[in-house]
């Protein structure tokens, strides 16, 4: 216990004084995240509406396959990206393997599915309801499917913010594709999992409260998101 | 109001139209011809196909059987709107709504800004049209949905219970407006239970009963000399509305 205190205490002192490395890995983690659900989001929006949407043969099958890969394993995924981006893999002429843009595609690929499927159910449940008047428009299916991604879009922000929290707190990814190099691919995640196997418990409890934090500001966020569009857009 | 360089959707001609749905038939044999002029009210007890016809008529229901043509064609035309019980409005401001709909059907800049004014003026919003539309109560929300539809000029306007939800002050309000419609030449066709605005409103009636166009007369005539026994039942308050 007394170790734990004691730790708890040095954590607060780092994150007080904005330690320089621990700033640098927040930094870092924000940066490969945050890059990794904007390109999700831009595949993933499309694709879900589209399933939500659209009426083509296998879309029930495609729907089960995306919910499925919303569990897709961490480690399965950083394990195929290293196949694909090192040296011997298929993209390995891109020389990406062990730097911050390897982590930004295995997390893309980790959190797409998650935003595709999430935001096809948002989608189709604002389809069920504005189906017969976007029809009764003359919407056609790409105008009503985007249509709806507008106007669901303070729902979708809660999804794009759910496959935020998924890829900041995962660790197995982005310790295959980045190889955890200090101050190159280090991560808090990758850096909780080394500190805590050395020994350095307190920066490895100072980064975990940092995850934290940015998880409950993560959720703040959304919630006071939900609840202002709710009442200025009904 | 209907805009001439759409080619005409009248009249509707309907040859034996069916529909059926999970094994139900809600609809039998309908055959019907919708032409311009009259404000037709369609009237029926509940789950008579009243609302299936309707959709059928706008293109929104494929029928299982038979035929249906708009102004010849098999296709739906353009110049229809079909306003339903409750108002379908987008995350956006009044305006902004009408503004979608006239961009889905090619009306924009200085022309859209126009018709946006015009519309929310006709139907008394025009001090909301900055508002959220999903903010407005029942009856402003109907009458944005309305005011939609004024701003697309119809030739075909087609309504779904419009005032099922609605006190008798907004109920008003959206029957002047669909009077405003049907006199600037949109031909009106709306399902409705309400017999005091089958009074105000109609020219003629269609009587559904099971799926199945039982009568269609003059409204004065069918109010006070139904012809058919399931009308006169209805009429009497003795099927359930």
């Amino acid at each position: 216990m007394n170790a734990f205190s004691e730790s708890l205490s040095l954590a607060a002192g780092l994150v007080a004084h904005l330690d320089a490395k621990l700033s640098g890995i927040v930094l870092l983690s924000l940066r490969v995240s945050l890059t990794a659900t904007a390109l999700a989001a831009l595949v993933g929006l499309p694709i879900g509406a589209a399933i939500a949407v659209g009426r083509f043969p296998g879309r029930h099958a495609l729907t089960i396959v995306l919910n499925s890969m919303m569990g897709l394993p961490p480690v399965v995924v950083g394990l195929v990206v290293y196949l694909l981006l090192s040296r011997a893999g298929p993209l390995g002429t891109f020389g990406i393997l062990f730097t911050p843009t390897a982590m930004i595609v295995a997390q893309t690929i980790l959190i797409t599915p998650i935003i595709a499927a999430l935001s096809r159910q948002v989608v189709a449940d604002a389809w069920s309801e504005y189906r017969e008047q976007l029809t009764s428009l003359g919407a056609t299916t790409p105008s009503a499917a985007l249509t709806l991604i507008l106007d669901t879009r303070f729902a979708l922000a809660t999804v794009l913010l759910a496959g935020f929290g998924r890829a900041i707190a995962e660790v197995g990814a982005v310790m295959i594709v980045g190889g955890n190099i200090d101050g190159v691919t280090r991560v808090m995640t990758t850096t909780i999992a080394l500190e805590t196997s050395k020994g350095d418990l307190p920066l490895a409890l100072a980064l975990g409260i940092v995850l934290i934090a940015i998880v409950l500001i993560v959720n703040a966020v959304a919630q006071y998101l939900r609840e202002w569009a709710r009442t200025r857009y009904g | 109001m209907a805009d001439a360089m759409v080619a005409s959707g009248l009249p509707i001609v309907c040859a034996g139209i069916g529909v059926g749905h999970n094994g139900a038939r809600l609809l039998h044999g309908i055959e019907l011809t919708v032409e311009r002029g009259a404000c037709t009210l369609i009237l029926g007890a509940n789950g008579s196909g009243k609302s299936t016809l309707l959709r059928v008529l706008h293109g929104l229901a494929a029928p299982s059987g038979g035929t249906i043509a708009w102004g010849g064609s098999a296709h739906r035309p353009a110049g229809q709107a079909m306003v339903f019980q409750r108002a379908v409005l987008l995350r956006r401001s009044a305006a902004a709504n009408i503004r979608y709909a006239l961009d889905l059907a090619g009306v924009r800049g200085s022309e859209a800004d126009a018709r946006i004014d015009d519309a929310l003026t006709e139907v008394g919003l025009r001090a909301l049209a900055a508002r959220s539309a999903r903010v407005l109560s029942g009856g402003e929300q109907q009458r944005l949905a309305l005011a939609r539809v004024w701003a697309l000029s119809p030739e075909v306007l087609f309504l779904d219970e419009p005032t099922a939800s609605l006190d008798p002050g907004a109920t008003h309000e959206i029957e002047n407006v669909i009077g405003a419609l049907h006199a600037a030449g949109t031909k009106i066709v709306m399902v409705t239970h309400n017999l005091g605005q089958t009074h105000r409103l109609a020219d003629e009636i269609l009587f559904m009963h099971e799926g199945r166009l039982v009568e269609r007369a003059p409204a004065d005539r069918f109010l006070k000399h139904p012809a058919s026994r399931e009308a006169a039942e209805f009429l009497e308050g003795e099927l359930p509305w």
